[in-house]
């Protein structure tokens, strides 16, 4: 099994990461003030349910396999979220040191010492942390569309029970939104794809460069599979269906992290202003990244008021210390071009009354994505929703058709890497219940 | 500023804060350094025949993410040549003439303690602190806790020493041994002058999991040390306070030793009976200048009591009693102060797997456990209790199942949250004696229904 390399020369690289590994004293250090509360509500505000005062009280006795094993069972993707989650609204979030007005724990970054220390020493050949159950004579098979964290996390947990589980990615990078759109303060490609391959080295296939629709049909995958997984994730950038949106020079927000992340030799448009259009994570994210890499002004457009925005308020409070601005009533127009094509301005109305060109020479929409409507739908028996997401049952993640699943951002319309692994969770303990014991 | 000078027995000090005899006494640079600080005296590193120490020599017990709540060592009594100490000590009693240097010694043979004696009283200390509590490796040659634990040796070498000695003399005491009061009477018949408790307790301060070896490792082995520092306080309190309410050697002055490390323990220590404390464990973990906070905490306590060093001392002895002779009719309950309460829970899981499961939480009645007391259901409170930090994780007692244990109040790490409150009744007192004196209650001795 070959490695799957990170690519060269990649922008995202510049960007340091903002919470490094803790040493094992940081680590014990931190674990020990962990008060250990009884029906604790950092595991209730986790959607994977780690047992996070279990797993830190095994980091401040020093055991931590122990740890790492104990959050993989519920979260084997644990090592990308312990580090993309957005915990200060999840488990950080509710530690009850915080109406105390304490610190609350580091339980991201505890949870990043016992994964990553637990999988560095198994990768120096330390014990392994989670040992798959060998393959029976009833080896079911379960092809997953999509390689980001709901396909590895459902397969994962079928390739621990001994199932075999084969990812189909359309692009030659597999990891899903963690290689190819989170923060690089939160994660850089290569850590993304290092787990990928812990999840490979479980037993899961990951074929890449491979288009279900295209390369491979889902009625084939149907026949060939016991069951299919969607973790299809979501589409291209949504576009305003403003004048002089098309062209040089305005970009989607996803379009432009994947190239910042993951092309070889990517070099930022010159640019002087940038303009994000958008009130999501996503618009913070690519706000902040141009701004830390070196785009001197930068400002986000939204067209409500600030507390309407869907963005974190703790990430615009670093959005803001990395030097962007915020524009809020603000509905763009047009996209104002010189002569020569390029851009020059955004048009806006303001929401008071009256109409800006906010100058820039960069115009980033960050304002959703397009769902994957025809491939889903092209699956018998799976039906969408209104929204154009998946319709599965609440606990099983079940579509229309009773052996397809689907999981993470095609069926919620785009929420966190940890939602994501608790569907391929759910899904894959739904398919394993659903197949007789033994049979 | 009280005041808080200190006759010991005839030895007077500025202050009650004393070195114990240890490393931080090991020099005349040392101590001089220390008495500049503020600490009042100081017991120098036991003299005696030479001594050859093992490398690797300390070992330390960490608790909830800080350092040395127990402390051991392996260390032998001083290594430095005794005409070197004793040298010192004069320098340091002509240059500090008022504060009190006591000479701590630990020799063998009755010749052996007449020179010792004498030639440690020439350099003008003002005391002799007599070495019968080393728990390591001076014991396997005779001295030290072999002898603290021998009362009847201990009486015969306290009785050779005050034969030779012009200055006071203190015996430090073991407390290796069953029942504390029996060397404290050996060391009264020896008719010394004071008692130094405790010296250090033995142990294994842990054990190297990796190579399996116990702690402090020397090369491919351990030996048992010393255990002393905040741990041992506990211990040394309930050591101290038998021998000062007993009738027989309360007459004695006592210098408290064991985990003092601020003047808090300092206090607690001489409300139960001592005379002066000596520190050693917080002064190697912090250094000297922990004295400052002990001379003016000490200082402010008795100003703001308006009590005076000798009134305040021994304060607390009369209320320890025997079990016995507790109020049977004293009741408390817990009580949860919703609006401090931070929703941890943490009583509820100590009242409901470590007490007596009277600890709940949510806004319904709960059944009781089958063992309980009371009568029916647990009842919620109405309205249900909202916290203004927890909001509705605040857990409720059981009042009428709650038998007082204090478990709760001690495991809530929000001070002040959870308080036990007395309940008032007119029962009176009533004690277990007065129950087997009265024929209510009998003396233990077999299995009644």
């Amino acid at each position: 099994m070959s490695m799957i390399e990170a690519p060269p020369e990649r922008l995202e690289s510049r960007l340091a990461e903002a919470k490094p590994l803790y040493g094992p004293g940081e680590a014990r250090a931190e674990a020990e003030r962990c008060l250990f509360c009884a029906d604790a509500p950092c595991v209730e505000a986790c959607p994977t349910e780690i047992d996070v005062p279990g797993f830190i009280r095994q980091i401040a006795s020093g055991d931590t396999l122990g740890a790492a094993r104990t959050i993989f069972q519920q979260n084997i993707l644990g090592y990308s979220c312990a580090r993309v989650c957005p915990v200060e609204v999840l488990c950080v979030g509710s530690c009850v040191y915080n109406p105390w007005h304490k610190p609350p724990i580091q339980i991201g970054r505890l949870q990043r010492f016992a994964t990553e220390s637990s999988l560095d020493a198994e990768a120096a050949g330390g014990a392994r942390v989670m040992r798959p159950r060998a393959p029976s004579g009833t080896r079911r098979s379960v092809a997953l569309l999509g390689a980001g964290p709901a396909s590895l996390a459902c397969a994962a947990y079928l390739a621990l029970e001994g199932h075999r589980a084969v990812i189909f990615e359309k692009r030659a990078l597999p990891g899903g939104l963690n290689t190819t759109g989170v923060a690089p303060y939160k994660i850089h490609t290569e850590d993304s794809l290092r787990e990928v391959e812990y999840v490979r080295s479980l037993g899961v296939e990951v074929r890449c460069g491979v288009e279900v629709g295209v390369d491979v049909t889902p009625e084939s995958l149907l026949k060939d599979y016991d069951a299919v997984f969607l973790g299809l994730g979501l589409g291209v950038d949504s576009k305003l269906a403003i004048e002089g949106e098309d062209g040089p020079g305005v970009w989607g927000a996803t379009a432009l992290i994947e190239e910042i992340k993951n092309t070889p030799g990517f070099k930022l448009p010159d640019a002087r202003r940038a303009l994000i259009v958008g009130g999501g994570n996503t618009a913070i994210d690519v706000a902040r990244e141009l701004a830390q890499l070196g785009v001197p002004e930068v400002a986000m457009v939204y067209r409500r008021g600030a507390a309407d925005m869907s963005g974190y308020a703790h990430e615009m409070d670093l959005a803001r210390r990395d030097g962007v601005t915020l524009q809020t009533g603000c509905t763009p127009t047009a996209v104002v071009r010189g002569g020569d094509g390029r851009v020059e301005g955004l048009r806006v109305q303001r929401r008071e009354g009256g109409v800006e060109v906010l100058p820039a020479d960069l115009i980033v929409l960050a304002i959703g994505q397009q769902k994957l409507r025809a491939l889903a739908a092209a699956f018998e028996g799976v039906s969408l929703d209104a929204r154009g997401c998946v319709s599965v049952e609440a606990d099983s993640r079940r579509t229309g058709n009773p052996r397809v699943y689907a999981g993470g951002d095609c069926i919620n319309g785009g929420k966190e890497v940890v939602n994501a692994v608790a569907d391929g969770r759910e899904a894959a303990r739904a398919m394993l219940r659903a197949w007789p014991a033994g049979a | 500023m009280a005041d808080l000078s200190i006759d010991m027995c005839g030895i007077k000090s500025p202050n009650p804060f004393w070195l114990a005899s240890a490393p931080p006494a090991n020099t005349g640079d040392q101590v001089m350094r220390a008495f500049d600080a503020g600490w009042g005296g100081a017991v120098w590193k036991t003299l005696g025949n030479p001594i050859v120490n093992v490398s690797s020599r300390f070992g330390g017990v960490d608790f909830a993410g800080r350092r040395v709540m127990g402390f051991n060592n392996i260390e032998l009594i001083t290594d430095r040549p005794l005409a070197v100490n004793l040298r010192e000590i004069a320098e340091v009693k002509k240059r500090y003439p008022h504060h009190a240097v006591i000479v701590s010694l630990m020799v063998e043979t009755k010749d052996e303690w007449r020179e010792i004696i004498k030639r440690s009283e020439d350099t003008g200390c003002d005391g002799l602190e007599l070495n019968f509590g080393c728990p390591h490796g001076m014991c396997e040659r005779g001295m030290g806790s072999a002898v603290g634990q021998e009362p009847k040796v201990l009486t015969e070498i306290t009785s050779w020493v005050k034969e030779y000695a012009r200055t006071p003399v203190l015996v430090k005491l073991t407390p290796n041994v069953g029942d504390i009061l029996e060397p404290g009477y050996a060391a009264l018949e020896g008719n010394c002058d004071g008692l130094s408790l405790i010296n250090t307790i033995k142990s294994i301060v842990g054990v190297d999991l990796e190579r399996g070896v116990p702690l402090p490792r020397v090369g491919g082995g351990s030996t048992n040390g010393g255990y002393c520092g905040p741990a041992v306080k506990p211990i040394a309190l309930h050591m101290i306070a038998q021998l000062a309410r007993d009738p027989r050697t309360s007459r004695l002055p006592i210098s408290g030793i064991g985990g003092v490390s601020n003047w808090r323990d300092a206090a607690e220590f001489i409300a139960l009976g001592s005379t002066s404390v000596q520190v050693c464990t917080a002064v190697m973990h912090h250094g000297f200048r922990i004295v400052e906070d002990m001379i003016q905490g000490l200082s402010n306590f008795l100003d703001e009591r308006g009590l005076t060093l000798d009134q305040f001392r021994g304060s607390a002895v009369p209320a320890y009693k025997e079990w016995g002779e507790l109020d049977l009719n004293y009741q408390v309950v817990a009580s949860i102060n919703p609006d401090l309460c931070i929703g941890c829970q943490k009583c509820v899981a100590a009242c409901q797997d470590g007490a007596h499961q009277c600890i709940f939480t949510g806004p319904a009645d709960r059944p009781r456990p089958p063992h309980a007391h009371a009568e029916g259901m647990a009842k919620a409170p109405v309205p249900q209790v909202i916290g203004a930090l927890a909001g509705d994780r605040v857990p409720w007692i059981d009042e009428p199942e709650c038998v007082g244990c204090n478990l709760c109040a001690l495991v809530c790490p929000v001070e002040g949250c959870i308080t036990m409150v007395e309940v008032p009744n007119d029962r009176g007192v009533d004690t277990w004696q007065d129950r087997v004196n009265s024929g209510r209650d009998r003396v233990p001795g077999g299995i009644f229904e």
